[in-house]
């Protein structure tokens, strides 16, 4: 990729349509996740603000915009306000790097998946050092927790990814999607369905959502590692985790599901379609399922999907050997 | 501080202010007796999720694992006890109801019970069969209720929601007896102060089936959900020597394998032309106490269902109960009921004059909780929280 200005141009639009992206899919999703959450325990959810209470995010975000920001005294004035923002900012270099469709992608590169995968780690870093800074021993807990989650969980990720990219012989996110063109038996979700099972639980665990939010464990660490965050420093920490939730729907939806490729008519609807049934199921398991201990995390890490992962490589390796 | 224009740039280490440094009586003495030098002292409560109200607890913690956990009380202790000494017995009757919020009917019968035994009152058949019936309709509630926010400690947000959905029918049905929904208060010494009515026996009778049904969707959303399981199994282990030592009781208790319940061990009232089981657990960890409560509302519905059935007629309440100026005649009595939380026990002391001269209310909740410090030792700490949660505290219960 040679850099003039009409690629400048492009990257810069691209960026710009990402942080609209992520913005509306907070707004929407929190929404959805209120009324899933409502549907699973039988009651209404929001319905006052709006149409179906369709506006109940913006007035908490607006809520949230206005209330002050509380540093606690004894914490680390730097690393508590730094946490929050460098939860957001590589969000945005992920984003570049999906095709939303085989025309739509905001960055062509060959090293897409590297680049996801490269980046989703400064998340827990940025957890890391709000929880730490913010001198709480609930926050100190989960930022911890954290740590050792995401080291555990990347691994495995790394290789179901993998997988994938042994069957396709390359990293470029477009073609492993273009490569799963056709009926819904071409999926990758078919072909690899071990991979797909350990991405899922991985998901969950780099996501940090139920029944993996050790970090936050609201019922044993009170708020986690956002503990003594108020205003829009909690509010961007929740933002971050919609948006890594959008992010590894997207992969899912990319890597397993077909991506752009549907029944009829194949296009970027299909990508967010899949995106955010991905995303609902989420919430669903988020509602059902009770949190599990933080040992049995780490064994379900170590001892199932590890070994998992690398009998899931070999035998794509054989496979690919063989025929 | 209060600014929203902070400046970034200004490092702090650690505050300067000595207050910080000091903690109250209780986080000083704990810290004296540290076993590690290495340890983080944690501070749990008193407004913390998982403490069910303002209980208080504190924790040192290697890593996530609580070396040594210390229960602290007193947040919302209101005298009761002493309230009981320096009101008229009437007076005093709507506050038992206060002491347990969870089950209120439990406490006013210990009560009344305790002041009939000391001045020889008589209750009408028909009384004592509806102080069973709300008794045991109010217990379901209770068990449901814990079972609901037992299930949130361990991070399931939705079973609460149904749960409310049984604890509101109840307190429907217990409304029309009592008047109230969450502070009960309809015994009288020497009675009931409110009857049932047709309403309330069609819609008790259509609540037993739906219950057993509901039981069982109980089982397959909860029970027998693996991460739920693998959370319960082999922790907090309680044995009858442990359970004996604090004394414990209730479904603690039955949970260690002791088939010790109050309404069989010193039968009152109407308990013994009822055909009950007690249900024991077969292991002592806590998935045992939570599958021990579930049964126990299945043996309530039994009763329920007997109870409803021989209910006879006649008076709620003797033509010769003592009215409101009365005065309990000179004695001591002591009176124990089956609450849903253990063994309640109520000891008044008279000595004919317009107040007891000594009320002492037992709890079974002070006494499960005493058991804590011990079976948290050596735990993680979500696991310490499971042990909690597994014990079933009503903070205002264990204060009073």
């Amino acid at each position: 990729m040679d850099i003039n200005l009409w690629s400048v141009i492009k990257l810069l639009v691209a960026l710009g349509a990402i942080i609209a992206l992520l913005i509306a899919n907070s707004v929407v999703m929190v929404w959805l996740e209120r009324k899933v959450a409502g549907f699973v325990q039988r009651r209404p959810g929001p319905y006052a603000v709006g149409p179906q209470g369709m506006l109940q995010t913006i007035a908490d975000t607006v809520k949230l915009l206005s209330k002050q920001i509380v540093i606690p005294g004894s914490s680390d004035r730097f690393l508590f306000l730094l946490g929050p923002v460098l939860c957001m900012f590589p969000m945005f270099i992920m984003f570049l790097a999906i095709p939303y469709g085989p025309w739509l992608t905001g960055l062509e590169i060959n090293l897409g998946l590297l680049l996801i995968l490269a980046f989703s780690g400064l998340e827990s870093l940025a957890v890391l050092v709000g929880g730490w800074g913010s001198n709480n021993k609930y926050s100190l807990i989960g930022a911890a927790r954290t740590v050792s989650q995401s080291v555990a969980y990347e691994i495995p990720l790394l290789l179901a990814i993998l997988a994938l990219a042994f069957m396709t012989g390359t990293l470029n996110l477009t073609v492993i999607t273009e490569a799963q063109t056709g009926w819904f038996w071409h999926w990758n979700i078919f072909r690899q369905p071990l991979a797909f099972l350990i991405f899922i639980i991985t998901c969950f665990g780099e996501t940090n959502r139920a029944p993996f939010d050790l970090p936050e464990g609201e019922s044993e660490l009170t708020g986690g590692y956002h503990t003594e965050y108020s205003g829009m420093g909690f509010a961007l920490f929740f933002m971050a985790e919609y948006t890594s939730m959008m992010l590894v729907s997207f992969l899912a939806a990319v890597l397993f599901l077909g991506g752009s490729s549907g029944p009829i008519g194949n296009g970027v609807w299909w990508t967010f379609l899949k995106m955010g049934a991905f995303m609902t199921f989420m919430m669903w398991v988020r509602w059902t399922f009770p949190r599990v201990r933080f040992d049995q995390l780490l064994n379900i890490n170590w001892k199932w999907l590890m070994p998992l992962g690398l009998l899931n490589l070999w035998l794509t390796a054989m496979a690919i050997k063989v025929f | 501080m209060t600014s929203l224009f902070v400046n970034p740039f200004h490092f702090s280490t650690i505050s300067e202010n000595p207050a910080d440094m000091l903690g109250d009586f209780y986080s000083n003495n704990f810290e004296k007796k540290r076993v590690d030098p290495d340890s983080m002292i944690l501070n749990l409560g008193p407004q913390h999720p998982s403490t069910h109200g303002v209980l208080r607890v504190l924790a040192e913690l290697h890593g996530e694992y609580v070396l040594r956990a210390e229960p602290v009380l007193g947040y919302v202790h209101r005298m009761h006890d002493y309230m009981g000494q320096v009101k008229t017995a009437a007076q005093f009757l709507p506050n038992t109801g206060r002491v347990d919020y969870l089950h209120p009917v439990a406490w006013n019968w210990a009560y009344v019970g305790a002041m009939e035994r000391l001045a020889g009152l008589e209750v009408p058949e028909r009384a004592e069969y509806l102080r069973v019936i709300c008794c045991e309709f109010n217990r379901i509630a209770s068990h449901v209720m814990w079972w609901g926010a037992f299930v949130l400690d361990l991070g399931g947000v939705t079973p609460i929601l149904y749960a409310f959905e049984e604890r509101e029918k109840i307190n429907d049905l217990l409304q029309i007896v009592t008047g109230s929904r969450l502070t009960l208060n309809s015994m009288r010494f020497g009675g009931m102060g409110g009857d049932v009515d047709d309403r309330f026996l069609r819609l008790a009778r259509e609540f037993i089936p739906w219950m057993r049904e509901r039981l069982k969707m109980y089982d397959q959303l909860v029970t027998g959900n693996v991460i739920f399981r693998r959370r319960l199994s082999g922790v907090g282990p309680m044995d009858e020597d442990l359970c004996r030592r604090y004394g414990a009781t209730g479904p603690v208790l039955r949970g260690a394998g002791v088939a010790y319940d109050t309404r069989r061990a010193e039968p009152y009232s109407v308990y013994s032309h009822f055909d009950f089981d007690i249900p024991v657990a077969e292991t002592n960890d806590c998935l045992g106490r939570y599958l021990v409560r579930l049964r126990e509302i299945e043996e309530s519905l039994k009763i329920l269902e007997q109870a409803l059935a021989q209910l006879p007629g006649g008076p709620i309440k003797h033509p010769k109960a003592p009215k409101a100026t009365w005065k309990a005649p000179a004695g001591e009595a002591y009176f124990a009921v089956e609450g849903a939380r253990g063994k309640i026990g109520v000891q008044v002391v008279s000595e004919g004059g317009k107040s007891p001269y000594r009320v002492k209310l037992r709890s079974p909740g002070f006494s499960n909780l005493s058991l804590f410090a011990e079976a948290a030792e050596g735990t993680l700490l979500a696991d310490a929280l499971a042990i909690l949660g597994s014990l079933d505290l009503v903070i205002p219960e264990i204060d009073r």
